[in-house]
């Protein structure tokens, strides 16, 4: 969801503030640039839809009837301009995900069901992500096939709401919701995979 | 990949349909009741408590994850075209900078 500091940003813009308008660059270029850089897989793609985005939504800032909903606007701007660049992507390509796919194997240990998970106590429990496993998650974000790489990278990477998800994509609500979860399953594999 | 196995442990059926509602589960999108029954099922199965705890831990991962790549300095060019654009749309909604 758009935090206070977003919020307050685009109501002090709303109010003609100019004053709010560098820190509300700062702020949105740089979660535009993760987002398109993930989206994209180019540097210079992802700079391009930072500024295109930018530029559009200033150019249509008085569109903007709930300084509430900034966040999901912008992104929703953003993935118009992703979709525009019409690069082929150098990431994963275009496929649907099951959920059987991600159904954990099972051992019968003497009469006990036991799955087969590694050991996720050896995860790092810190704050920032180790390099390590900050490249993992990059790479298991990257293959995800485009249609749930954008859930994941809204839902669960800049932390917008269900309802906000699924206004920036223009799906549904239970689309957000499916594609959620079997990128979630699809990360939590992969992440399983290298702890093993 | 193969399943897990119906005679051993609970049912088969039931950590398959608890499988497919984990996320809203832990998003708590789920009705109540719902909540509950996945709770249940949870309480008596270690696997789905060791599997549930593994996604938790994968979103909270997700939460905290930035790419690494940083944009570069924004020019003053392109900076100054962004404050113009702001600048007009302003104008147009009737302030004036």
């Amino acid at each position: 969801m758009s935090d206070t500091r977003e919020v307050e940003l685009a109501r002090d813009l709303l109010a003609g503030k100019e004053e709010a308008f560098d820190r509300f660059v700062e702020t949105f270029r740089s979660k535009i640039f993760q987002y398109s850089f993930m989206m994209c897989g180019h540097r210079e793609d992802a700079e391009e839809v930072s500024q295109e985005t930018l530029l559009k939504v200033f150019e249509s800032f008085d569109q903007l009837r709930e300084p509430e909903r900034v966040k999901a606007w912008v992104f929703r701007i953003a993935k118009n301009a992703c979709l525009m660049k019409r690069r082929k992507s150098v990431f994963a390509p275009s496929q649907e995900l099951s959920l059987d796919q991600f159904l954990p194997v099972s051992d019968d240990d003497g009469g006990h069901r036991k799955l087969q998970i590694a050991d996720w106590s050896a995860l790092p429990d810190t704050q920032v992500l180790r390099a390590e496993l900050r490249d993992v998650l990059s790479r298991a974000i990257a293959g995800l096939p485009e249609i749930y790489r954008g859930v994941i990278l809204l839902r669960d990477v800049e932390e917008l709401s269900t309802e906000e998800t699924a206004a920036a994509l223009d799906v549904s609500l239970e689309v957000v919701k499916t594609r959620l979860h079997r990128a979630r399953l699809a990360i939590r594999q992969k992440l399983d995979e290298y702890l093993r | 990949m193969s399943p897990m196995q119906p005679e051993t442990g609970k049912p088969f059926q039931d950590c398959k349909e608890l499988f497919a509602l984990l996320s809203e589960y832990l998003d708590e999108e789920l009705p109540p009741g719902t909540c509950e029954q996945i709770r249940a099922h949870i309480a008596g199965c270690p696997p789905c408590v060791e599997f549930v705890n593994s996604l938790r831990r994968s979103v909270d991962l997700l939460h905290k994850f930035r790419s690494g790549e940083a944009p570069g300095p924004l020019p003053e060019a392109a900076r100054d075209e962004l404050r113009q654009a702001f600048r007009r749309n302003r104008e147009g909604a009737g302030f004036h900078a």
